[in-house]
């Protein structure tokens, strides 16, 4: 504040005694109003204060007369959730995949929840949307190596593949290259064989030695079955299909008969409980190839 | 801030030396050598002539039809409001006598606020600031309040003398009708706009049975408060302070637009007129009598001219109306006239009215134009409507067989109060097939059941034959077709596909 207020000098009116370049200002007062929302403005400040969480100290904070606190506000709600989602979660526990399937309700929570559950647990190896890629199999087409219905999928769901778990799916393919069962011409043979039955082959000669190959008792058709229909139940996968899980082309093959890759999966029982594994298992039929 | 010792003080001037609020402000100013000025107050006068009762029927009209219109009733069947109009922010519908609106169409509101504006800016355009002075809420309001003011206070005078007496019983008490009479007018206010949002039997009910929410107490508090303030409290202040309009509407105003305007021509110079007297002896036709001044609600002198606080009200011309009939002088010393219309009879040419200009051309065509479009809108709006939504992961799906299969989200909404239902089609893509995740086997189409009044949604897969896949990206279209009358609504979307 100046000490001294001078007069401006056409008007005689009051200036601030700040002077620019021989340009002083007016001191006009503050609008009322203004003046009353700044001392307001004060006073909710101090209310607030003493309210809310404001001081910081070295060894903690001064909690506010309220002892209101964001944490305690988000466990709230979380639990409030919670709360709003159990008059489902209560049915799914005591109800089979089967009978929430048909309960329309019940199905559209189960699928959300799935989808969630997906995208946290499952997505990172079999793609969003269970798109799957090489050595993930998709979950949306309509191809199964362990069977596609609601219990199969359950069950691969909470016991894994080749995970170690005593109820795990296991299957294992001979390396009929490595173990020397086969010679890498015959290999190719049964290769060939296996892309005519896609309908893609292309030395129908060399398709008809595979086919003898494919047949003899302990090889192919023993678990493939007869022209390569698969069994579900063992794990052994459909030849027949343009689907392959390590890639479909005569090399692709060629490397997986005579080295087999075998992938894993986890098993989820005990990691996720058990409303969630049965909404996953809805989820996953529902995403297009559910049998 | 000076202290009050040295704060000039507005004093409410005597009747006599009427004087606006202008020339007032400036004797204080004059006076002090502070800068600050306390609100001069202003003190309208009673007046009545073809203006004022042209401005109560419009109040009474648009008072009735505020309170009145949360009240009436129109069926729309069982499970729906059945209040005419209501904006029901809970459910997310609008309603409006026989149209209903879903979020989504929210664009009919902004076709209503473009129409209102252009409506303004025509209106304007031809007659000044009529909404100003005839139909704007604070107006409105305020006049209502200025009426119960003159009923409990008295007119003018007596509210100066009053507001200059000390503080008595007498003066006590009317101060407190006239702040409980705002009061109950600002919580009819604030009461009857809630009624907009839910239901108006209901909540007048829970209202005063302590049953309604926390939010509609709140509201109504809200709305009595401001309407307290602004009508009682702010009045001009809110139209020349607060209020953009005034500061930009003379971008619609050209010489041939109705201002409310003083011949200067013909009243100077200023004089009494002489008891007895027949002719002007050498003034002009006002006598200074200050009536003009006295009942503008926003204290100018329209004699000044156009001013920015002159809201058009037209209340100076009924006050002068009567002045100039007893004196025998030609009426309308004040009246509506045109820029174009005061230049023309200061030369003494003929007297001309322009409507039809570019301007008000332009505003009519955008008008009718908007309104036209709405109307159009509204005749051929659905009431079904099917949006959908592309699976992205994955884009496509290659099944056992070789062919290759699409997801898509399909959405219906069914904008009726019926269950509908309605027969889906896919085109686009040669031996097709539809499967709707946990209903119908694989067909070619399908008929899905629609719940009333919302949207129902369906997961569907939709497979053909790898041959038929021509390109990575097919254009394909849903049409979803109701059974029984045929309307139908199309979306069109892809058809993804490995590389041919």
């Amino acid at each position: 504040m100046p000490t001294k207020t001078e007069k401006e000098l056409y008007q005689g009116k009051p200036t601030t005694g700040h002077e620019w370049d021989g340009i002083r200002e007016l001191d006009t007062p503050l609008p009322k109003w203004w003046v009353y929302v700044l001392y307001a403005s004060i006073a909710w400040a101090v209310v607030y204060f003493i309210l809310y969480p404001s001081v910081p100290w070295f060894t903690g904070y001064f909690k506010g007369v309220l002892g209101w606190n964001s944490r305690a506000e988000v466990a709230e709600k979380i639990d409030e959730a919670k709360r709003g989602q159990s008059r489902y979660l209560d049915r799914i526990k005591t109800q089979s995949a089967d009978e929430i399937r048909r309960e329309p309700d019940l199905l559209n929570f189960a699928l959300a929840g799935g989808k969630a559950a997906f995208a946290d647990n499952c997505a990172p190896c079999h793609g969003a949307g269970g798109a799957g890629t090489k050595g993930f199999p998709s979950l949306a087409d309509d191809l199964w190596i362990w069977g596609g219905k609601l219990a199969d999928i359950e069950q691969t769901l909470r016991f894994g593949i080749r995970s170690g778990h005593e109820k795990a799916r296991s299957s294992q393919m001979p390396a009929y290259g490595t173990d020397g069962a086969l010679k890498p011409d015959q290999i190719g043979d049964v290769a060939e064989y296996v892309l005519s039955l896609t309908g893609r082959s292309a030395d129908k000669a060399a398709a008809e030695r595979g086919a003898k190959i494919f047949a003899e008792e302990d090889k192919c058709i023993s678990c493939h079955g007869k022209d390569g229909v698969g069994k579900a139940d063992l794990g052994a996968p459909p030849l027949n299909t343009r689907i392959f899980l390590y890639g479909g082309s005569k090399a692709e093959i060629v490397r997986q008969v005579t080295k087999p890759q075998h992938g894993v999966m986890p098993a989820w029982a005990g990691r996720l409980d058990d409303e969630t594994i049965k909404m996953l298992t809805l989820y996953v039929h529902a995403l297009g190839g559910g049998k | 801030m000076d202290g009050s010792a040295t704060r000039a003080q507005a004093r409410p001037v005597e009747d006599e030396e009427v004087k606006s609020v202008r020339q007032q402000i400036k004797a204080i100013a004059e006076q002090g050598d502070s800068l600050y000025v306390d609100r001069v107050r202003v003190y309208p006068k009673q007046v009545s002539g073809r203006f004022r009762a042209l401005k109560w029927r419009a109040l009474g009209l648009l008072l009735v039809v505020y309170y009145a219109l949360p009240w009436i009733r129109w069926d729309r069947g069982p499970n729906a409001p059945d209040q005419a109009v209501l904006i029901d922010m809970t459910n997310r519908r609008g309603y409006f006598f026989f149209i209903e609106i879903w979020p989504q169409e929210v664009f009919y509101l902004t076709g209503l606020l473009i129409l209102a504006a252009v409506g303004l800016f025509l209106v304007t355009s031809l007659a000044g600031r009529v909404w100003c002075g005839y139909a704007c809420p604070q107006t409105v309001w305020t006049d209502l309040f200025m009426w119960v003011e003159r009923r409990i206070e008295g007119d003018r005078n007596a509210r100066i003398k009053l507001d200059k007496a000390p503080w008595t019983g007498a003066k006590w008490s009317k101060k407190i009708a006239k702040h409980a009479a705002w009061l109950a007018i600002a919580f009819a206010t604030g009461g009857a706009w809630i009624m907009y949002f839910v239901d108006a039997p209901t909540v007048a009910a829970n209202f005063f049975t302590g049953r309604a929410d926390y939010y509609t107490y709140f509201f109504v508090g809200l709305f009595a408060a401001t309407t307290y303030l602004l009508a009682g409290w702010a009045r001009e202040q809110v139209c020349t302070y607060m209020c953009p309009w005034p500061r930009f509407q003379s971008a619609m105003f050209d010489e041939d637009t109705l201002i409310v305007t003083y011949q200067k021509s013909r009243g100077e110079p200023r004089g009494k007129a002489a008891k007895g007297a027949v002719g002007n002896e050498g003034t002009g036709d006002c006598v200074d009598c200050g009536q003009c001044v006295a009942v503008c609600p926003m204290g100018i002198d329209i004699r000044d001219g156009n001013q920015l606080e002159c809201i058009g009200c037209a209340l100076c011309i009924d006050a002068c109306r009567p002045v100039m009939a007893k004196l025998g002088r030609a009426p309308d010393l004040i009246g509506y006239d045109t820029e174009r219309r005061i230049a023309a009879r200061a030369k003494g040419e003929p007297l001309r009215y322009r409507i039809l200009r570019p301007r008000t051309l332009l505003y009519g065509l955008i008008f009718a134009a908007v309104g036209l479009a709405m109307v159009a809108v509204l005749a051929t709006r659905s009431d079904a409507d099917i949006n959908v939504l592309h699976d992205r992961n994955p884009l496509f799906v290659s099944l056992s067989n070789g062919s290759v299969r699409n997801g898509y989200t399909v959405k219906i909404l069914n904008k009726e109060r019926t269950e509908r239902i309605f027969r889906l089609e896919f085109k686009g893509i040669a031996g097709a097939t539809m499967r709707v995740v946990g209903l119908v086997e694989t067909a070619s189409w399908i008929e899905l059941r629609a719940d009333p009044d919302t949207v129902t949604t369906y997961q569907i897969y939709v497979s053909t034959d790898r041959a038929n896949v021509r390109a990575e990206r097919t254009d394909v279209s849903f049409v979803l077709t109701d059974i029984t009358n045929l309307d139908t609504a199309t979306r069109s979307t892809w058809f993804y596909g490995p590389k041919p």
